[in-house]
């Protein structure tokens, strides 16, 4: 029985803390050290110090004065937000049909989602950038979306048909034998008592489209469509010889605030989803 | 879809039996959850298709011209001239060994940190949400601000780590810079396995390993033949998953190497032929030839191990 769930002393505690301690450096440290820098002042920048010695705003005035990360936040937030409305609508509807109905090519559509979830995305970088040039979608947000859409739905499928099986069946029935057709049992239904599962993928699927920079480097070119990730990659500095580190640290200190924000109030829900459709099979 | 229907239906008509009309009701029901099956799914599916397979098809086709956009009028069919130019090519071979080097290593590593803190996780007595929170940072946060995160850390003069090691420039070097690589892969991936690793554990049934404790297993004995078994499955999908990804790595190796110092990826070795280079023939050959040997991985995890690829089992039933 020892060393299983047995007495709780406070010598276990004490390990417990100190492993939980080590977790919580080890992932905490480089976004701790990317947050020191954006409030290092010009002067101490290249001081090497872990936390800085003067503190200040002037990374972040700097990069709110500029266009060029203004743009890109509002590009970064409606492409993200764009993509992850249609990728979860498509989602969970294709996930309903999977879980529920009975149909020929219900495996097939498993099987080709789980091909594009596997598919390097880079293969596909070579002729999107000829079909957009030649589409007009090249720089352009549609031109981003499309993509983020395509590799963001196995995601939402395998998650969403995950949550849907775990819906009582028995519902849907009563539903229909109180007379309500298959539409009507899914809309009246089905999608009230999925809607935490939905979104939790949403959240799952905006980290994704957040996240991404082969797309959003390889089919852009200005500041028309460029997202946060690729606008930082392109920092300079406001002249020649300034050091952009610090710029660069406030702009990725302030994509990550909502990446932060939905660890801390959604941490379950994150966990839940991220487990779900994998492991089962 | 119509036509497997109508023969249903034609059959129950060409047949006079009294059970015609209820047979008849049964395949209207069905008909209706067909159809709305597509229905449901059409969306769906042909985004995916329009978005991967039309551009497949023509990453091939461009793959066999010369086709670059520097000189866009000596655009000529060469079947797979353009093959041989990349396999005999150094660079090519560089970054091949390169990304299966970055793969293996971290993959590896990765599995034994990810299933340590998968353990910590699941059997922390104290602050388990603490430690799952913070843990999912690193698998939120944007890679390219993480690679940053690292870069400057290593940078002489203004890096903690940097000054830390006596201020040598570690990122102008293959192997130091590989490390360096691989380290902040590790760091952004680990918690993604582990989470994964997590799910499995929670399969293991405690009474089992309370029989074992019982028996006399020591820890490592539970560790080792009964919950590694039950886990095998997670931990099969695990790896396939941390695989096929670590090998499409690219925004770690642009922000912390370019692929300077033969440092390239095979995504970052198509990325700079075709969007520097605006050699769409090249680039497209290796995007081809990518493909394949992603291919390959995929085929040889669910063979040699007959792994059932997530969600296909019982994502088939009902």
């Amino acid at each position: 029985m020892a060393g299983i769930g047995g007495a709780e002393t406070t010598g276990k505690k004490v390990g417990w803390g100190l492993l939980n301690a080590v977790v919580v450096i080890y992932a905490l440290l480089p976004v701790l050290w990317i947050v020191s820098l954006s409030f290092k002042s010009s002067a101490t920048l290249a001081d090497g110090n872990f936390i800085p010695r003067e503190w200040s705003l002037e990374n972040y005035q700097n990069i709110f004065s500029t266009s060029e990360f203004t743009r890109a936040l509002i590009n970064s937030i409606g492409i993200a937000l764009i993509a992850t409305t249609i990728a979860v609508v498509f989602g969970t509807m294709a996930a309903y049909a999977i879980a529920r109905l009975d149909f020929p090519g219900k495996n097939l559509l498993v099987g080709v989602s789980l091909l594009i979830a596997m598919f390097p995305q880079v293969s596909l970088v070579s002729p999107l950038f000829e079909i957009e040039r030649s589409l007009g979608l090249f720089d352009t947000w549609p031109g981003l979306i499309l993509p983020y859409i395509t590799f963001a739905l196995p995601l939402a499928i395998y998650t969403l048909s995950a949550f849907f099986r775990e819906i009582p069946w028995e519902l849907e029935k009563a539903a229909k034998m109180d007379g309500a057709t298959p539409g009507q049992a899914f809309r009246r239904v089905i999608a009230p008592l999925a809607a935490p599962g939905v979104f939790t993928t949403a959240i799952l699927v905006f980290i994704f489209c957040w996240n991404d920079f082969l797309f959003a480097i390889s089919l852009t070119s200005t500041e028309q469509s460029r997202t946060v990730p690729v606008a930082l990659s392109f920092f300079t500095g406001s002249s020649q010889f300034e050091d952009p580190a610090g710029s660069i640290a406030a702009a990725a200190v302030v994509i990550t605030i909502p990446i932060i924000l939905f660890v801390l109030f959604f941490q379950r829900r994150i966990v839940a989803g991220l487990t779900s459709g994998a492991v089962k099979g | 879809m119509s036509h497997a229907t109508t023969e249903n239906t034609a059959t129950a008509g060409a047949s006079p039996a009294p059970v015609a009309p209820r047979k008849k009701a049964l395949s209207e029901g069905k008909k209706a959850e067909r159809k709305l099956g597509w229905l449901l799914c059409a969306p769906a599916a042909l985004t995916m298709v329009a978005v991967t397979g039309w551009p497949i098809l023509y990453s091939l086709l461009l793959s066999m011209q010369r086709f670059d956009l520097k000189f866009p009028d000596r655009t000529e069919w060469i079947w797979f001239d353009n093959y041989v130019t990349v396999l005999s090519s150094p660079y090519w071979w560089n970054a091949v060994w390169v990304t299966v080097l970055l793969t293996v290593v971290t993959v590896a590593i990765e599995l034994v940190l990810g299933m340590s803190l998968a353990l910590i996780m699941h059997r922390a007595l104290v602050g388990r949400g603490i430690v799952r929170t913070t843990t999912l940072i690193p698998y939120g946060i944007v890679t390219v601000v993480a690679a940053f995160s690292w870069r400057f850390a290593w940078t002489p003069g203004t890096g903690y780590l940097a000054e830390a090691l006596g201020g040598e420039p570690v990122l102008t070097e293959k192997i130091p810079a590989l490390m360096v690589v691989g380290l902040a892969e590790i760091w952004k991936t680990t918690p993604f396995m582990a989470l994964l690793l997590m799910a499995g554990l929670a399969l293991v049934p405690d009474d089992l390993l309370k029989a074992a404790a019982m028996d006399g297993a020591s820890g490592w004995q539970r560790f080792i033949k009964i919950t590694v078994p039950i886990m095998k499955p997670a931990i099969l999908v695990a790896l396939l998953f941390r695989t096929l990804d670590a090998f499409r790595i690219f925004d770690n190796l642009f922000v912390l190497t370019a692929g300077s110092q033969g440092t390239s990826s095979v995504s970052m070795l198509t990325y700079n032929n075709l969007i520097k280079g605006l050699n769409l023939g090249i680039g497209s050959t290796m995007s081809v030839l990518i493909f394949i040997m992603v291919a390959i991985i995929a085929f040889v995890f669910i063979k040699l191990f007959g792994t059932a690829a997530p969600g296909s089992d019982d994502g088939g039933k009902r």
